[in-house]
């Protein structure tokens, strides 16, 4: 147990640099660049001195290195400031959307890893047949289809000409979300209230943006397990238990499997930014009131502070996953370096 | 890091083109044998490439249309022999703009990795062969971007850069250096082992010299793999971009941007808005997969795949 709090320390240690070379990247590309918040904010034939008179009150008239001091230290605090354009805390509209977010990328994750891993045992077990290069050919084409064009094929063909699932939003329009809408998390909220003909509808909302990410990242983790476990099926181990007569079913899933997972862990944290990315462009066909969304709308009304609060929560949202993936790790293999 | 060859006269291999060129031949033609499937992966690959270059080269030859006509034909009308896409809600030809559109999300993407190798190619070398606190600082920096979601960043960029073609290339470029940055550097640090890097050492090469001359020839065929599997990876973020919204001004054809306009009209049943640009995206970002795993197999036989 020692161990592996020690190793926790030095991972939340770990992360602090690479947060702050984020942040501060970010308070570059927002500050630096051309393209000015306030006469943005206030339409291009505002008076020069209307102009000034706000920089001041938002402490932009500042040297930028100040700003940066300052933002900083707002930061430590842990606040993210105030919006430019609305009179809210930057913090208020993405505790509202965050929610949507995990609860779209973790149906996501999902479905990936139910397509991937069992296509890709399927692939090692079928080794060069045809049956293997089906699925490393699925891998491959599934691997270069844009999200957001899986996501519009899906809504065309189970949505529109097969009206099966609603292709916008979290809730229909009969659903009113305020009677359950605790957590965020619609599925949550919903099972809490045991209010079940709304959690049908949430799930109903959630098919087609789950696995259009699900089905897009499949081909990663497919190609993965197949090179995974056609390591291991050659490890003396396997051979061992096939020759004490263990079920082939057996030696497969229970004993090479869990083997082969260990490196999928692994890749889970680092697709997972791959899978904000993609949900991102999952939220924009979809109109799915998540984090992307939020970041989208605040860069079109040029909301810096809140645009720079989105990036960070998302920055923080990937370094935990990766802690996490890296706990996870250090537990199941006991030979991890400390 | 200009490699002059001034002190003494160093060799490591002979590096003229045409050398270069009799190896790549032998290499290729024994992989046509060797490997069938790979082989004609690879081949695939570049005759979808091929095909789309050609479309940006001589558009004229695969239209008549011109992709800004709004009097080519009826609006938003099926695929017909007139019109083998359809045409769009404002009469425009679909297959003209997918013809003319090629050029821009093409053009984005060679160009934006080819700026991130520029750039992450040297980086990733100098840090590597150097070390030090330099390294530790820029591999801190280049792992920190490269852990984040790539999409945001080059959204962020492309916002406050406005649209335009040279800024969606830059948004797209930042993403993609650290890419190169880390593969080279990792290279470098094992290859700087090598006796043959020592023995240059002591027969009194100058750094640059070893770098130019006995580091990077073999950093580069790494390089040329995942620069082919970067393209492909390039497109997909370009036409995020411009599905987005982000990036191109307005009425440029581009699949992209066709995709997110055609988005509209999906509810009312209009399928060839939306399935022929997005079909485009994923063959070219398929043939340069292709193309980037069948060099895999070739150039570096010890990677092969079970």
């Amino acid at each position: 147990m020692r161990r592996i709090l020690n190793y926790f320390l030095m991972r939340v240690l770990l992360t602090i640099p690479m947060l702050f070379v984020l942040l501060t990247l970010v308070f570059v590309v927002l500050r630096v660049m051309p393209g000015d918040p306030v006469s943005a904010m206030l339409g291009g034939h505002a008076p020069e001195y209307v102009i000034q008179q706000k920089k001041a009150e938002l402490g932009l008239n500042k040297p930028i290195f100040e700003q940066y001091i300052d933002y900083l230290g707002q930061l430590a605090h842990g606040d993210l400031g105030n919006s430019m354009i609305f009179v809210e805390r930057v913090s208020h509209p993405i505790s509202q959307r965050l929610p949507a977010t995990i609860e779209l990328t973790l149906f996501g994750l999902l479905v990936t890893l139910g397509i991937g891993i069992p296509l890709g045992v399927r692939a090692s077990r079928k080794r060069r047949t045809a049956q293997d290069f089906g699925i490393r050919f699925y891998a491959n084409i599934v691997y270069c289809i844009p999200v957001f064009w899986m996501g519009l094929i899906l809504q065309m063909v189970f949505g529109v000409f097969l009206p099966l699932f609603p292709i916008a939003g979290r809730v229909g329009a009969r659903i009113i979300s305020s009677d359950f809408d605790r957590t965020g998390f619609y599925v949550l909220d919903t099972l809490m209230k045991g209010n079940f003909t709304a959690l049908g509808d949430v799930l109903m909302h959630l098919v087609l943006p789950a696995f259009t990410l699900g089905i897009t990242l499949s081909g990663v983790f497919v190609r993965l397990t197949r090179a995974n476990m056609l390591d291991v099926l050659k490890s003396d181990y396997v051979l061992a238990s096939r020759a004490r007569g263990v079920p082939e079913r057996k030696v497969v899933y229970k004993h090479a499997l869990k083997n082969a997972l260990i490196p999928i862990v692994t890749m889970m944290g680092l697709q997972f930014s791959a899978l904000l990315a993609g949900a991102i462009l999952t939220e924009t066909t979809f109109s799915w009131p998540g984090m992307g969304r939020l970041l989208l709308e605040r860069i079109y009304l040029r909301d810096y502070p809140t645009v720079q609060g989105v990036i960070i929560v998302y920055a923080l949202f990937v370094s935990l996953v990766s802690l996490i993936v890296d706990i996870v790790y250090a537990i199941i293999d006991p030979r991890v370096q400390l | 890091m200009n490699a002059t060859s001034s002190g003494p006269e160093i060799r490591a291999a002979k590096y003229s083109p045409a050398g270069i060129a009799a190896g790549l031949i032998r290499r290729f033609s024994a992989a046509a044998k060797r490997y069938r499937i790979e082989w004609w992966i690879l081949v695939a690959g570049a005759v979808v490439i091929a095909a789309i270059v050609s479309m940006t080269l001589f558009p004229h030859l695969f239209t008549h249309f011109r992709p800004e006509d709004m009097n080519a034909g009826p609006q938003m009308k099926p695929p017909s022999a007139a019109h083998l896409m359809g045409t769009d809600n404002l009469g425009r030809d679909v297959w003209s703009r997918i013809v003319y559109g090629a050029r821009t999300i093409l053009g984005v993407a060679i160009a934006a990795s080819l700026a991130s190798a520029l750039i992450g190619i040297p980086l990733g070398l100098v840090s590597g062969f150097s070390g030090g606190l330099g390294d530790k600082a820029l591999s801190l920096v280049m792992d920190s971007i490269y852990s984040f979601p790539g999409l945001i960043l080059a959204i962020a960029f492309a916002a406050m850069l406005g649209p335009g073609v040279i800024n969606i290339t830059v948004a797209v470029a930042v993403v993609y250096v650290p890419t190169y940055f880390r593969l080279v550097r990792g290279q470098t640090l094992s290859i700087k082992q090598e006796l043959y890097v020592e023995a240059a050492h002591a027969i009194g090469a100058r750094r640059p010299t070893v770098l130019a001359k006995y580091i990077f020839p073999n950093v580069i065929a790494t390089v040329v793999v995942v620069f082919s599997l970067n393209i492909a990876d390039a497109i997909m973020t370009e036409a995020a971009l411009s599905y987005i919204g982000l990036g191109l001004p307005a009425g440029m054809p581009d699949w992209g941007m066709d995709l997110s306009m055609g988005k509209k009209f999906l509810p009312s049943g209009v399928w060839w808005m939306i399935t022929y640009p997005g079909l485009m995206i994923m063959l070219l970002a398929l043939g340069f997969t292709m193309l980037g795993e069948g060099l895999s197999e070739i150039l570096n036989p010890r990677l092969q795949e079970y």
